[in-house]
């Protein structure tokens, strides 16, 4: 399915011996480039065509009929009202209103918060990034739930800033 | 004893890569149990076969052992393995196999207590006459203050459900114990649903090294030293085997040590004692043992010649032993670099995203382990471990020499890496003299911020 780190190094004995400087190789499952680069040695690209082979009828999940994907997913792109000022994530992940589990929620509706507040957590490949509010005023709303996975423009929440003529104030 | 004729791999990223291409040469059928965001990834192409697992966050799929053992079931896999990470060292994981008739790639439930909590560990280390760092549990704040009196200052407080580096606080100064122990305690409690915590005398200068051992139930060898003291934030980034600069009769001591814990424990399968090497006292104590393959074994196997993979799938059969202490010589050094999707100029930022293209060194004595390939997407919900390239030299200065001309040649575009911090490793002379210890990376990255401020 893969050549491995040894059957590149043979194609690579026989390229040394044939002062060949490049070879694609083309199999059923892959493509291969290997490359001389000067005097450092050669490189290799590996690409596996391979389409995987999914187990259809007997899922490992017991759960009920989903799409593929990645789960729930905060609302993205939305409008946010005239005056209002939408917050988004520092990076995309998974959105933490807390600091832990159980714990009470950084911020919540109707809160004051400035720019150096701390609203949320996003946990993007198990690591925690604060979510800063940005803005100064009052939280309005939050578009997206805790646990929920953001894209990077997605809405976390969405604050009605201070002098910023939003409805309330 | 069981032969694996069909393995569900339960994990994920390269160590999924990893296990099935010792599938592949052993001619045991690969099945990946994948959850939703990796179906289409490097591995699921490499399988044999993939079934789905769950949805992409780990909690739903890799870390629930009901839907790993519904999925071996599913596909009538005859052994599951654990990988690193997610349950690979869950006692719930193995008990559902027994219980289900499936061979559990890993060590008993047993062993799996034993070494899963630090102080149960800690006790069967001292059982088994290791060595440990002077400390004791501390229920309360007498009780922490009579355990800091042996101890001395600085120490540690360490949650008991801890471990890489997570629940653990310096205390310098005793008028800081009390409040430092019960933001430990309810931070313990909040993290791991196990409010215990214990103190540790500090070692100011210490080197992280550890023995790999592999155990049959009855017998168990040594397979060397690594050394993983390069660690930022308690995370490893590069490793090396055998461990630099040690003296004969220290690397002996501590060999010994580990089988001494691995026959204590009647130990069956892979397993890792974690030492802490105090520089300045030239001793070591017992960290911890993990009961699982390692990500930086590689670096074994490179010295040793040895499929650990291949190794634990046979004593996970019943197989006994087919390796001899006697047989076991290490040749020559060898290195790993573990590539991450991390900035690190924004901090060590995560990275995940699409990757463009992926061009890897290869020759003699050049392995890559890796789990991307152009067009590979690196979901954000996991860790940030891309590639690892491994290199074997005749000594450690020629294991680096070759490090760095392949580091040169490595290219992984379309998500920022981990590669140009380890071509800076790799210059800095400190680390090329060998046996720093776990504070040299973070001094060495703030002297290169501080070199590149204009």
């Amino acid at each position: 399915m893969e050549l491995t780190p040894d059957d590149v190094r043979d194609v690579l004995r026989v390229l040394d011996s044939s002062g060949l400087s490049e070879l694609h190789l083309e199999l059923a499952d892959l493509t291969l480039t290997v490359r001389r680069e000067g005097a450092a040695g050669w490189t290799a690209e590996q690409q596996v065509t391979r389409e995987p082979v999914l187990e259809s009828g007997h899922d490992g999940d017991s759960g009920a009929e989903e799409e593929p994907g990645t789960g729930q997913t905060g609302h993205s792109g939305a409008e946010v009202g005239e005056g209002l000022v939408a917050v988004h994530p520092p990076l995309l992940g998974t959105f933490y209103r807390a600091p832990q589990p159980g714990a009470a929620p950084f911020v919540d509706v109707g809160d004051a918060v400035d720019e150096e507040t701390v609203v949320g957590i996003v946990e993007t490949m198990k690591m925690m990034t604060p979510v800063h509010a940005g803005v100064r005023g009052t939280v309005v709303e939050f578009r997206t739930g805790n646990g929920e996975f953001a894209d990077a423009d997605a809405v976390l929440l969405v604050v009605d800033p201070v002098g910023g003529g939003g409805a309330g104030g | 004893m069981s032969r694996i004729r069909r393995l569900l791999i339960a994990n994920r990223g390269e160590i999924a890569a990893r296990v099935i291409r010792t599938c592949a040469r052993l001619g045991i059928e690969s099945v990946l149990a994948a959850s939703d965001a990796d179906l289409d990834s490097l591995p699921a192409r490499l399988a044999d076969r993939v079934v789905r697992l769950g949805p992409a966050p780990a909690a739903q799929s890799y870390l629930d052992p009901d839907a790993v053992v519904r999925a071996a079931r599913a596909v009538r896999a005859d052994a599951i393995h654990p990988g690193y990470g997610f349950l690979s060292e869950n006692p719930a994981l193995a008990r559902a196999c027994e219980a289900a008739g499936i061979v559990f790639v890993g060590p008993s439930v047993e062993s799996l207590h034993a070494v899963g909590d630090k102080l149960t560990a800690r006790s069967h280390a001292v059982a088994a006459g290791l060595p440990v760092v002077p400390g004791g549990e501390a229920a309360d704040v007498a009780g922490a203050r009579a355990v800091a009196a042996e101890v001395g200052y600085p120490l540690l407080v360490k949650a008991v459900g801890g471990g890489g580096g997570r629940g653990m606080k310096l205390v310098r100064d005793p008028a800081d114990l009390a409040h430092t122990l019960d933001l430990a305690v309810s931070e313990a409690a909040a993290a791991f649903g196990d409010p215990r915590v214990y103190l540790e005398r500090f070692v100011a200068s210490g080197r992280h090294v550890e023995v790999q051992v592999l155990g049959d139930g009855a017998r168990a060898v040594a397979l060397g030293d690594r050394d993983c003291s390069v660690q930022r934030r308690y995370q490893k980034l590069f490793e090396e085997a055998p461990a630099p600069l040690l003296s004969d009769r220290l690397r002996a001591e501590m060999a010994d040590a580990a089988l001494r814990l691995a026959a204590h424990l009647g130990y069956r399968g892979l397993g890792t004692v974690e030492m802490l090497v105090d520089r300045e006292r030239d001793t070591f104590y017992f960290l911890e043992m993990n009961a699982r393959i390692q990500v930086e074994h590689p670096v074994t196997e490179l010295v040793t010649g040895l499929d650990l993979v291949a190794e634990q799938l046979a004593v996970a059969e019943g197989q006994p032993l087919r390796i001899r202490q006697e047989d076991v010589v290490v040749t020559g050094h060898a290195v790993e670099c573990r590539i991450n999707a991390e900035d690190v100029e924004h901090g060590f930022r995560p990275s995940p995203g699409r990757i463009a293209r992926v061009v890897l060194p290869a020759g003699d004595g050049i392995r890559v382990d890796t789990h991307v390939q152009g067009g590979s997407v690196v979901p954000p919900f996991y860790d940030s471990l891309l590639a690892k390239l491994i290199v074997h030299g005749a000594d450690r200065a020629d294991a680096l020499a070759r490090a760095r001309a392949a580091l040169d040649l490595l290219r992984i575009e379309g998500v920022t890496t981990t590669a140009p911090v380890h071509r800076a490793l790799l210059a800095d002379a400190e680390f090329a003299a060998g046996g720093v210890d776990t504070t040299f990376f973070e001094r060495f990255l703030a002297g290169r911020l501080v070199g590149a401020d204009r």
